[in-house]
């Protein structure tokens, strides 16, 4: 069996020798290139654009601009399944080219050229006119009458606004001895920061446009540039080779649409889009920043008796995933301390700033942020100890949510808080670090998450997967579900050999994603693969399976049930003898006389179930004060994921997610001058992504309680790694200096501030 | 204006080379274009994120910021030179297997290059002098961990410290 | 590939000056590292280059018959860290240009560079001007030599005038011999990062240790070029060693700094966080020293 073991991953030979091909390895050097002209303005309409100084510059192609956009076919970009019901469908609200700015770096003209140089040139040569408007860059700004509208039909700026209620807030309030906590806590906006920039090429093959990108979903992607161009979405062919990381920006649909356009119009010529980094930062997709505020009414027992919470969430100019990020957020509100009473509110808001989505966490990072400061807040109020105060209130075991079905099987919170306490030596820390005098002073503190696994029952679980037998007994799998650096492709592998019964070295995952071959899946987010490809592998594992052994039945006359494939050999079970070998079989299957068949078998698996995901981080900090400076000293992820399918893998995968975690609650903010609505810092400089040097060793752990759903016992740990890491910082620097923090990332700035209020300055 | 060619003159992954290149253009873009060497990778074209990083004379250096025609009479290390005389691969490729210190790939090469020259010094340096000299490279996929400890195990193999290679 | 309207490549130091003054509008490369990113981003974008990069006579470290340290202007971050004759008598220098950047960055980077692009950021620049660093400067009229704070007119421009190009930084035996520093580079990340304050120290104790005979400190970031605190040099000659000296030298530079509010950091943070530099650069450069500081 290769599930749960270290497995080396399929494509590691291939990354360390600078074979493996990326999008722009792949692109022909006559391509055209396509480069962006972004708006200077964050609000407003352009009144004209002067192309004529761009267009004379030797080896430009042409320039196109928003005004040659006539036929509007507006579409949404989030990478959602699709909903064949209208009012479930993501907002249609962008254009290829637009002449109605909404934001700093809103897509207003493209150039083409026949090299770098010319296109840059002409870039810098285009003279566009604006009319502006009054401009809001702050959600609660955005929200009051009279603020600068960006969208019809959403008054007030807002996209959506969802509630829950439970109970009986305001009566629960009256309950005498309570104590009241009440706290803001806000998230910045932050870049996912892939290493290798959004690049796409397009070019006609017929009448049909070939589109090569770095997505985490070809299959989304077919579907939107369909709509965005109006034509039959059977005519777009989307192939996604290897990509240098997504995290959540490759879940949009980014330029895809602009190339398949400009290809069009220049009569289906090769043309690449390869964004500058710059670019990356302002004009793909960013975290929502999120303010919220919650009051709890605790007991003198410790426990709650009511609470409430109001999540506002920064949209940035375009809804893309729109309200989904905020409502998940707030939807693990009541669920992870559940209360009698709650109130919440959350609410999705247009501003005049870079388009929020999909993003490692998906909401719950900012969600867990404001929760765990205020869990802390709420221990440090009442006088509780935060591990006790965790563990009596936190969901218990059997807790089952009504709406999505999803239960608690295991004592997952007490193991992994148990687990991440040995690691750290938290007991012993903790009394020593109470109460300490001096300049420099140490921390320990530790915060819990709540996840999910896929995305059902919001939308659609659906994977497909082809396997396809070869001579040798080897055998192809194909699946929508893409790999995007996190190891899925090798995760496949070891499931697809154990289903069959073959070797690992005869199993042949197909990396790369071609909409006009690979079966449908909608790809890699909401940490869905392991568990949704799992179905899929499982059943058509199954299915081929099946399909072998009855050919082997007329080989061997054995009947099906006394057979089996084990190691690639069929083995009869009845005593062990191998029959014949799965190779031999095949080669007779394909080119026997009497019954030749290629044995295949393609099966798709809808998928309605979804399975929690928890664990904690521990983190301790060393803060010097007069400089006021965080140093992180030690980090350690617990996570129940159900199975582990890799180990090695899980762990480098738990790894990447407590480095953004650490990024976010540190250092990282995507700053936005409020005069102008320019970003600010959009570089890899001035951007404070951890370096080398910003990290302390990273610990990964696990507690592997089997998900009873998941086909493989698996469920999901992509992002979760990401969801507790910046809150467990923050308290470890609240136990250090008595000071809290509110509002991420734990920053000097922010220390100096907070310190002066406090006095320790 | 007319572009402007210079031929130069140099060894790439040990072996001699001249090209005429133009004078506009960065080593990235000779390597990659020129000589399809395209493990050097862009990740910024400002020398912020290492992705394009080469050994030049056996120094890292970020090939985006680096003219063309100064590689004149230079020895240039791709990722693609690392292989041996039969096409096995170097400890520090088979470390950065075996440690899973890969995952998207994208900042692999680049790591790897800065590795080599870290390794070449044979001389064991210490967890923090090894951090800052990787630092000049980023990645948003493995928390630098792994890549951490395949080059702290392969620094100690080459000094014959295997058990201590072991206990990273 | 970058928009370059033509590269003119030097072949030493002489021929250099010739095409800086046959081509006026040319401007200098050295190693790039600024020059082709401001290229990049449409800045510099259509100009001509003179590239010296190429130029092996204007590398390495050497002592000038006066005992005075000769720093090659090309001479990259990542070798003058390494150089002996630094690390004997300006250590400091080493560990400034050693937090610039990253290691590639340190290897492409020259010390030529970073000081005629004349920023205040410059993590060697504040260092030199500590140490009464001398620049020299060679053009059509011949070789002239200049204290550095003449060099730096305001931000962004040196003293360089048509066909000049800086070949070298002296560091005179009188600003190193006896004196010991420190730098600290204050930044938001551990690398690749540039300064929000840098703060050079470097001080001469008496031969019982007890007295500062001299103190000299210089920052980045604290004005638009790097500068001198002169009030708190002042305040600190002659000084004992102690506790309440080093403090009131810390609150004196607050006299010579004037940071501005940006979106890098606010005024009132630098101002703070250059008194909090000030402290522990004087005191790690008395330690260094041989030096204690008394309560």
């Amino acid at each position: 069996m290769y599930v749960g073991k270290n497995v080396t991953r399929v494509d590691a030979y291939d990354k360390v020798t600078g074979r493996t091909k990326y999008t722009d390895d792949l692109c022909d050097k006559g391509a055209y290139i396509a480069k962006i002209l972004h708006a200077t303005i964050p609000n407003g309409r352009v009144v004209s654009i002067d192309v004529s100084k761009a267009e004379a510059i030797p080896g430009v192609v042409k320039v196109f601009t928003c005004f040659d956009v006539t036929e509007k076919h507006y579409f949404p970009t989030a990478g959602h399944p699709w909903s064949t019901d209208e009012s479930h469908q993501d907002v249609a609200d962008r254009l290829v080219l637009t002449d109605r700015v909404r934001f700093y770096g809103d897509d207003v003209a493209a150039v083409v050229a026949e090299n770098e140089v010319a296109a840059s040139q002409a870039l810098r040569a285009i003279q566009v006119e604006y009319e502006e408007y009054p401009f809001v860059l702050d959600v609660r700004e955005a929200m009051k009458d009279g603020a600068p509208q960006l969208h019809e039909n959403y008054p007030n700026n807002i996209l959506k606004h969802t509630s829950i209620r439970k109970g009986n807030y305001e009566e629960a309030i009256k309950e005498p001895g309570l104590t009241k906590v009440e706290g803001w806590y806000s998230t910045p906006t932050v870049q996912h920061c892939h290493i290798e920039n959004f690049i796409c090429t397009a070019e006609m093959v017929g009448d049909r446009i070939k589109v090569v990108t770095s997505t985490q979903i070809p299959h989304i992607v077919r579907r939107v540039v369909g709509q965005a161009l109006g034509i039959p979405w059977g005519k777009i062919q989307v192939i996604k080779p290897y990509i240098g990381g997504g995290f959540g920006n490759k879940q949009d649909v980014l330029y895809e649409p602009l190339c398949a356009w400009l290809c069009m119009k220049l009569g289906g010529h090769l043309v690449k889009i390869d964004i500058p980094r710059e670019d990356t930062f302002v004009s793909n997709r960013v975290r929502h920043a999120i303010l919220s505020h919650i009051v709890s009414w605790v007991r003198p027992d410790g426990t709650y008796a009511a609470r409430k919470l109001e999540a506002f969430s920064d949209q940035g100019a375009y809804a893309s995933h729109g309200h989904s990020i905020v409502a998940k957020g707030m939807g693990c509100f009541p669920q992870l301390y559940p209360c009698d009473n709650v109130e919440c509110d959350s609410y999705t808001v247009f501003t005049n700033k870079s388009v929020a989505g999909a993003m490692r966490g998906y909401g719950i990072p900012q969600a867990m942020w404001a929760v765990e400061c205020h869990t802390e807040d709420v221990c440090a109020k009442m006088g509780l100890d935060p591990i006790e105060f965790r563990r009596k209130n936190l969901m218990p075991v059997g807790f089952t949510d009504p709406f999505s079905k999803n239960e608690l099987y295991s004592d997952t919170f007490n193991q992994c808080i148990t687990k991440g306490m040995e690691a750290t030596d938290y007991l012993r820390k903790y009394k020593e670090y109470q109460n300490q005098t001096g300049d420099v002073r140490r921390g320990i503190g530790m915060a819990v998450f709540w996840y999910n696994t896929a995305v059902w029952p919001i939308s659609l679980e659906t994977s497909s997967c082809r396997m396809v037998l070869n001579q040798d007994g080897s055998l192809q799998v194909q699946l929508g579900e893409t790999e995007i650096g996190q190891g899925a492709d090798t995760a496949y592998t070891q499931m697809t050999a154990d289903v069959v019964g073959v070797p690992l070295s005869d199993v042949h995952v197909v990396s790369c994603q071609d909409t006009d071959v690979t079966p449908f899946g909608t790809g890699a987010y909401a940490s869905r693969q392991t568990y949704t490809a799992g179905f899929a592998i499982r059943q058509t594992g199954l299915l081929l399976k099946e399909r072998i052994l009855n050919y082997a039945h007329e080989l061997t006359r054995m009947p099906v049930y006394n057979l089996d494939i084990i190691n690639g050999k069929i083995v009869r079970i009845t005593d062990g003898r191998e029959l014949m070998s799965l190779g031999d079989l095949a080669t007779e299957a394909l080119y026997s006389l009497t019954h030749s068949e290629h044995i295949t078998a393609e099966s798709t698996s809808q998928i309605k179930s979804n399975a929690y995901s928890f664990g904690c981080t521990f983190a301790e900090v060393e803060v010097d004060i007069p400089l006021c400076k965080v140093k992180l000293l030690d980090i350690v992820n617990v996570h129940d994921a159900g199975t582990i399918i890799n180990p090695a893998l899980a762990e480098a995968q738990v790894h990447g997610g407590m480095s953004m975690g650490i990024g976010f609650g540190l250092s990282e903010k995507l700053l936005f001058d409020e005069k102008t609505g320019k970003p600010l810092n959009n570089n890899l400089l001035d951007y404070k992504l951890s370096t080398f040097m910003d990290h302390p060793r990273l610990r990964g752990y696990f507690v592997e309680n089997p998900e009873p759903t998941s086909a493989f016992g698996t469920k999901a740990l992509g992002e979760p790694p990401t969801c507790s890491v910046a809150p467990a910082i923050r308290n470890a620097v609240y136990q250090a200096t008595g000071v809290a923090v509110d509002d991420a990332p734990v920053n000097p700035h922010i220390l100096f501030r907070r310190f002066q209020e406090e006095g320790l300055i | 204006m007319s572009n402007q060619y210079k031929l130069v003159k140099c060894t790439i992954n040990g072996k001699q080379v001249e090209k005429m290149v133009d004078v506009r253009a960065s080593l990235t873009d000779m390597l990659r274009d020129d000589f399809r060497l395209t493990s050097v990778k862009k990740g910024c074209e400002v020398g912020e994120c290492g992705a394009c990083n080469v050994l030049i004379n056996g120094e890292a250096f970020n090939s985006c910021i680096y003219l063309a025609v100064w590689a004149d009479g230079k020895e240039i290390l791709t990722l693609e030179g690392l292989a041996g005389p039969n096409g096995e691969i170097s400890d520090i490729q088979q470390a950065f297997i075996d440690e899973a210190a890969v995952q998207c790939g994208f900042c692999t090469p680049g790591f790897i290059m800065s590795a080599t020259e870290l390794l070449n010094a044979h001389k064991e340096f210490s967890d923090d002098e090894i951090r800052k000299m990787l630092s000049g490279h980023l990645c948003r996929c493995t928390g630098y961990e792994n890549i951490f400890r395949a080059v702290k195990k392969t620094m100690l193999r080459r000094l014959g410290k295997y058990a201590e290679a072991d206990a990273v | 590939m970058y928009d370059m309207k033509a590269l003119y490549e030097a072949e030493s130091v002489a021929h250099a000056v010739q095409l800086l003054t046959e081509h006026p509008e040319a401007q200098i490369i050295a190693g790039g590292s600024d020059v082709l990113v401001q290229m990049r981003e449409g800045k510099r974008a259509g100009k001509e280059l003179v590239s010296i990069y190429m130029l092996d006579e204007m590398r390495g470290i050497s002592y000038e018959d006066d005992g005075a340290i000769r720093i090659g202007s090309l001479t990259s971050f990542s070798h003058i860290t390494k150089d002996p004759i630094i690390q004997k008598h300006i250590n400091v220098l080493g560990e400034a240009v050693d937090m610039v950047g990253g290691p590639q960055i340190r290897n492409i980077g020259t010390i030529g560079g970073n000081t005629c692009n004349g920023v205040t950021s410059a993590d060697s620049a504040s260092t030199l001007f500590a140490w009464d660093a001398i620049i020299e400067i060679t053009g059509p009229d011949g070789v002239r030599r200049i204290p550095i704070q003449d060099f730096y007119i305001k931000a962004g421009k040196v003293d360089l005038r048509p066909g000049e190009l800086q070949t070298a930084i002296i560091i005179p035996k009188a600003s190193y011999e006896g004196y010991q520093g420190h730098y600290i580079k204050y930044a938001m990340r551990n690398a690749m990062d540039i300064a929000t304050t840098g703060c050079s120290v470097n001080v001469k104790l008496s031969a019982d240790k007890k007295t500062m005979e001299d103190v000299r400190i210089a920052y980045g970031v604290a004005g638009p070029i790097p500068m001198r605190a002169v009030t708190a040099e002042a305040k600190a000659k002659g000084q004992p060693t102690t506790q309440a000296a080093v403090k009131a030298f810390a609150q004196a530079v607050l006299e010579d700094v004037h940071p501005r509010d940006s979106w890098r950091a606010a005024k009132d943070f630098r101002e703070h966080i250059a008194v909090v530099l000030a402290e522990r650069c004087l005191t790690e450069s008395i330690r260094l020293s041989g030096g204690e500081i008394d309560e």
